[in-house]
């Protein structure tokens, strides 16, 4: 069983705010998947080909070539808040 | 633990560069500097739902080019992984980079390290994508976001932790540097961020084999501060381990106001970045063939062209070295040199006043209004004497500012010495009948006086006598006499 400081560590990673009642839920069904994957784990591939990718496609490229952008203003419209032609944040430091 | 003698700094850089493509790595935006705002976005390096990366061919060629110059072996197989972490400067919450296949590896360059050939393995250089740009704005209390910069292709460096002391971090920078601009694959302008660099930093007994607790240092803006940071981080962590202090790992700023590193705030939890193969991009391969043909067509790299200058135009060591420092200068003296044959010369005037006058100008030579033929026909106005070697300098500032031939100049500006020697036979004779008695005295031996006869011809002649000639006429006449 994932412990609830897991979860909460999951959640604080991916900025996730968490409900009592949803801590609980994703112990459960975070660990099913996990179970899941443990009995993956235990079947033979020693002769199946290592994969990264599910397409059977390789080298697929685009030419060195720019393309027209966005316009400034019609980036903005997709924001929440903006300043001058950039995107306004709560204050960030690191 | 009592000598320091004893102690050993231990230091590796890591170096990011900016690849100089049109367009960025997985979308088809511009990659340019200093554009308005969120000028230069797409969905793609927006991360918009629903858009899909492709991978810039050219940006893979010039992975692979830099590889091939890190004498690095090449990833036969190519696959990119999701970097994930939430920072503003991310749209889509993750960087595309590349985890545990970089695309080069095991690679090393040779650096010079107080005289003696140091080697300086790179551990590996992976292809990625850069993030946006922050500007803070503690006043209103919030952070503007950028991301024109979002998706430009980014080659990371990591050296091993090879480098001994911060003289060395700044000689492997310096060389690495050199060897990047060689392969015309960025611009390498630390002030425009095109490359940045962050260092690691330990100190250890020589006798270990473990290293020590390490320090990351960040905010580097030059490689005077990459040196700067890491003296001042080596002497912190030999005071603290002298005094029995522990060090704590942790990633530090550097004050190039204070010439001093402070702890950076940091999140609490540790970085976890969950890294996964990028499922938005098909894997690569690269066969022998395909590398082969890269290397075959690659630049000339700088110790092999300083190897070549030496042996081709029989330069010395430091000419030689002086010339290398750029590649456009490097091919402007080439380009001089097909068509003069006064190779020491050419090398002189770059090396010296062209030099001279590219550093008061802050320019390279290739935005200048000077042309290899130019330089050539001015070096041969001043040996065939028809200017002085000081007027020779004044004519190089004008063929700068106005891209005209220096003979047009020499004549525009009146600047032709007098070596007509009938004219300069006239301007003597009529010297010697003013100073009779000069001469008289220098003939009874006050050889001083000569000087005094070229100085009175020399003002006669404006200036303009090639004096030389007048100093050899005068002799000739009073030894004559
Ligand atoms: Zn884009």
């Amino acid at each position: 069983m994932l412990s609830r400081e897991q979860v909460q560590y999951i959640a604080a990673l991916s900025r996730i705010n968490l409900q009592e009642e949803e801590i609980v839920l994703l112990q459960k069904t975070l660990t099913d998947i996990l179970t899941y994957i443990e009995k993956l784990k235990k079947l033979d591939v020693a002769n199946v080909k290592p994969t990264s990718h599910v397409l059977p496609l390789e080298n697929v490229f685009r030419d060195d070539a720019v393309k027209p952008s966005l316009a400034q203003s019609e980036v903005m419209n997709l924001s929440v808040s903006h300043s001058r032609g950039a995107f306004k944040v709560p204050q960030v430091i690191e | 633990m009592n000598d320091a003698q004893e102690l050993e700094t231990v230091i590796g850089l890591e170096v990011h560069l900016q690849l100089n493509t049109e367009s960025k790595i997985f979308c088809g935006c511009a990659n340019r500097f200093g554009q308005e705002p969120n000028s230069l976005t797409c969905p793609v390096c927006l991360g918009l739902p629903g858009s899909l990366p492709v991978l810039n061919q050219k940006a893979l060629l010039y992975a692979i080019r830099i590889a091939v110059a890190l004498n690095a072996q090449v990833q036969p197989f190519v696959k990119f992984d999701r970097k994930n972490y939430y920072y503003p400067d991310l749209p889509k919450g993750y960087q595309i980079s590349q985890y545990d296949l970089p695309i080069a590896f095991a690679g090393f360059i040779m650096i010079s390290s107080e005289g003696k050939p140091k080697r300086i393995g790179i551990k590996r250089a992976h292809l990625e994508e850069d993030a946006g740009k922050l500007i803070h704005d503690a006043s209103a209390n919030c952070s503007l976001v950028d991301y024109n910069r979002t998706g430009t292709p980014l080659m990371e460096i990591v050296s091993e932790p090879d480098i001994r002391s911060p003289q060395e971090a700044y000689d492997y920078l310096t060389t690495l540097k050199l060897t990047l601009q060689y392969l015309h694959v960025s611009d390498c302008d630390m002030e425009k961020g095109s490359l940045r660099c962050d260092a690691n930093i330990s100190v250890r007994k020589k006798a270990d084999s473990t290293l020590g607790k390490k320090t990351e240092i960040k905010n580097l803006n030059s490689f005077k501060a990459v040196k700067n940071a890491l003296e001042f981080e080596a002497d912190r962590h030999r005071t603290q381990l002298l005094s029995g202090d522990r060090i704590i790992q942790e990633t530090r700023l550097w004050n190039d106001e204070k010439q001093s590193t402070v702890p950076m705030r940091s999140k609490e939890e540790a970085h976890d970045y969950r890294y996964f193969p990028e499922p938005d991009l098909v894997p690569l391969t690269l066969s022998e063939e395909a590398i082969e043909e890269i290397r075959r067509v690659m630049p000339e790299l700088p110790a092999a062209k300083w190897e070549r200058f030496r042996q081709q135009y029989s330069l010395s060591e430091y000419d030689a070295k002086i010339l290398i420092q750029q590649p456009s200068i490097a091919d402007f003296f080439e380009a001089c040199t097909h068509l003069s044959k006064e190779i020491k010369k050419i090398c002189n005037w770059i090396i010296g006043p062209v030099a001279a006058e590219l550093n008061a100008r802050k320019v390279g030579i290739e935005v200048l209004n000077l042309t290899p033929i130019h330089l050539v026909d001015l070096i041969k106005e001043v040996e065939t004497g028809a200017i002085s070697h000081l007027a020779g300098k004044d004519v190089l500032k004008m063929m700068l500012d106005t891209g005209k031939a220096p003979a047009t100049i020499i004549e525009e500006e009146g600047l032709a010495q007098v070596s007509n020697s009938d004219e300069l036979e006239k301007i003597v004779s009529a010297v010697f009948n003013e100073n009779s008695k000069v001469v008289a005295q220098i003939k009874e031996g006050k050889e001083t006086a000569m000087g005094f006869l070229v100085g009175q011809a020399m003002k006669q002649a404006q200036g303009k006598a090639n004096p030389k000639m007048l100093a050899e006429i005068i002799k000739r006449r009073i030894t004559d006499a």
